[in-house]
């Protein structure tokens, strides 16, 4: 206890305040609804895929219909055929990512170090977007990027599109609404972590003949790096699994993962091509968050 | 940087010499750099606003059905939100699954931040691990491993598999949220509590709850927003039942009616207000 009162921080998260009168059981007992929760509708359902992934059709049977055959080898020819979607997607979630980290860095920076009194409004204004359905947003870039919208007739003008060019149904509409989309995710974790930043190490910097590059550099974004890391994986994440901007921005030819497991669960009810591409889907993202993460070395996610 | 050091002349003087040439020219180049990042601010925000911007200028479009294109101003489409058929019901189903799911996923999160943080107990890893991998895995797959579940268990979608899987995903936001407030809690003040004869009870009812109280009002805020937006996973999980994205979605082909984009507007005003509104009250309470 005493040590606790002269203690000028608040304990860190990994020893909480002894309170010896508490139940053994209490956390377990604070655990059981929401764990059993995520156990029931998040653990489970991962495995039910697992299994899923591995029955068959058997011949003549209705569609729709399978019996379980334990085929590992369906993950193997589900990725065989759907690989190229794999590659567009996590090609798609990359530019996306570093794009939107692009634009978000000097915007969280401008929040953080240059708005004045300003600064909670433009926060509000940052998230603002997340107010309107994100289907809706995505539908309005799809009236603008159309073909006799105002982008394109701007592009035209200037001449950096041709007469019949076009800006929807390509790679650069679905990208341009999936760094539009997840735009806020990238900005507020490097917002928050630029604000924590102690200004004076900047000072230090100059006081040290840096000039405003190098202590960017040197200074800003080593401290910024946790913000940068959380907002590259939100962004990155929903990213590649996103399809309603494929969808929507899209045509065939920009298809990503998500629009072929949609398709094949819900319209075409091929569960378990659909179960082992979503599996896939799953595991290569732990896959790349992991390396990512160890890495950038941040462990402080959760 | 550069805006601090006039305060600091201390510290300046040192590094900056005084010829009155160059401080024209270093302000000249200061100057430019700071209204730089102003300029590149403004344009930024321009971007984020034009698809709000477009949404709420097509709510009055007297577009009739399909509202692709603008063919003139009208406020019937604001005096009857309700007109087109099964907006106002859609956006009923979502405003029900979001309260619903909010507040199961509010309590439930909330106990398991208390547990983390103030309990030491087996398994700790395990259950962080639990609750980050959700937040880790692609909506796509969340949506497609429950409706596998539900229908191997024989269960329909509808109403209340579209909660379940609200309430699934909301957990850890929860979680986050409310572990982040309550880590930061001075524990010396629950301690000055129980000093001053208070029981357990009372300095959870009294302090902690209170203490803790915005961090559970944020998580619970995320959740609906959260749950309200959610399309991926609804989709995947909602049988017949429709939700206020769902509608639009499967209207987008055919154009989206005009009431939607009054729907949209709306609760994005709504959504402003609230946050507008918190954040002065919060300032006045910090006085």
């Amino acid at each position: 206890m005493a040590a606790q009162f002269t203690a000028a921080a608040p304990s860190p998260v990994g020893l909480p305040p002894a309170r010896r009168r508490h139940g053994r059981w209490t956390p377990y007992l604070l655990l059981l609804p929401g764990m059993g929760w995520l156990a029931l509708f998040f653990v489970t359902p991962v495995f039910t895929l697992m299994s899923q992934a591995m029955q068959t059709r058997p011949d003549g049977a209705p569609v729709g219909y399978f019996r379980q055959t334990w085929n590992v080898g369906h993950y193997w020819t589900s990725l065989q055929e759907y690989w190229p979607w794999f590659v567009r997607s996590f090609g798609y979630a990359l530019i996306a990512t570093i794009v939107a980290l692009a634009i978000a860095f000097p915007l969280a920076y401008a929040i953080a170090f240059k708005s004045g009194r300003a600064k909670n409004l433009l926060l509000v204004l940052v998230v603002a977007p997340f107010f309107v359905s994100f289907i809706l947003r995505t539908i309005a870039w799809k009236q603008i990027l159309a073909d006799q919208g105002p982008v394109v007739s701007m592009l035209q003008t200037v001449g950096l599109l041709g007469d019949n060019g076009r800006i929807l149904s390509t790679p650069v509409a679905v990208l341009s609404g999936i760094i539009y989309n997840f735009l806020p995710f990238m900005t507020l974790p490097i917002y928050a972590s630029l604000e924590r930043m102690d200004r004076r190490l900047t000072e230090a910097a100059s006081d040290l003949y840096a000039n405003g590059w190098t202590s960017l550099r040197k200074v800003t974004v080593p401290l910024a790096m946790p913000g940068i890391i959380a907002g590259t994986l939100l962004t990155f994440i929903p990213a590649a699994g996103d399809y309603v901007n494929a969808a929507l921005l899209g045509n065939r030819d920009t298809a990503m993962i998500g629009n072929v497991i949609d398709a094949r669960f819900l319209r075409l009810s091929d569960y378990p091509t659909a179960a082992a591409l979503s599996l896939v889907l799953m595991l290569s993202i732990l896959v790349i968050v992991g390396v990512y993460v160890r890495r950038t070395g941040t462990e402080e996610l959760v | 940087m550069s805006t601090i050091a006039p305060q600091r002349p201390a510290t300046t003087s040192v590094t900056r010499r005084p010829p009155v040439k160059r401080s024209a020219w270093a302000r000249l180049r200061r100057w430019s750099s700071a209204h730089l990042i102003q300029v590149y601010m403004a344009v930024a925000f321009v971007y984020l606003f034009v698809p709000i911007a477009y949404t709420m200028a097509f709510s009055f479009n007297n577009g009739g059905r399909s509202n692709l294109v603008w063919r003139g101003f009208t406020l019937d489409n604001w005096k009857n939100p309700c007109g087109a058929p099964d907006v106002c019901s859609a956006l009923g189903n979502s405003v029900k699954i979001g309260f619903i799911a909010t507040f199961v996923a509010t309590v439930l999160g909330t106990m398991i931040a208390f547990a983390l943080v103030r309990h030491r107990f087996r398994g700790r890893t395990a259950i962080n691990l639990i609750i980050f991998l959700p937040m880790a895995t692609p909506e796509v797959v969340l949506g497609a491993s429950l409706l596998a579940t539900f229908l191997n268990a024989k269960v329909n979608p509808g109403f209340w598999t579209i909660v379940t899987a609200h309430v699934m995903f909301c957990i850890s936001f929860v979680v986050v949220t409310v572990k982040a407030r309550l880590a930061g809690l001075d524990p010396r003040l629950e301690q000055a509590a129980m000093d001053l004869y208070a029981n357990e009870y009372e300095t959870f009812r009294r302090i902690t709850l209170p203490l803790v109280m915005p961090g559970i009002a944020a998580a619970a805020l995320l959740s609906f927003s959260l749950s309200f937006d959610d399309f991926i996973i609804t989709n995947f999980n909602s049988g017949a039942v429709n939700t206020f994205p769902k509608f639009v979605y499967v209207s987008a082909n055919r154009g989206i009616p005009a009431q939607a984009n009054v729907i949209g507007s709306a609760m994005f005003i709504l959504a402003l207000v609230i946050v507008l509104v918190g954040q002065a009250v919060g300032r006045r309470r910090a006085r």
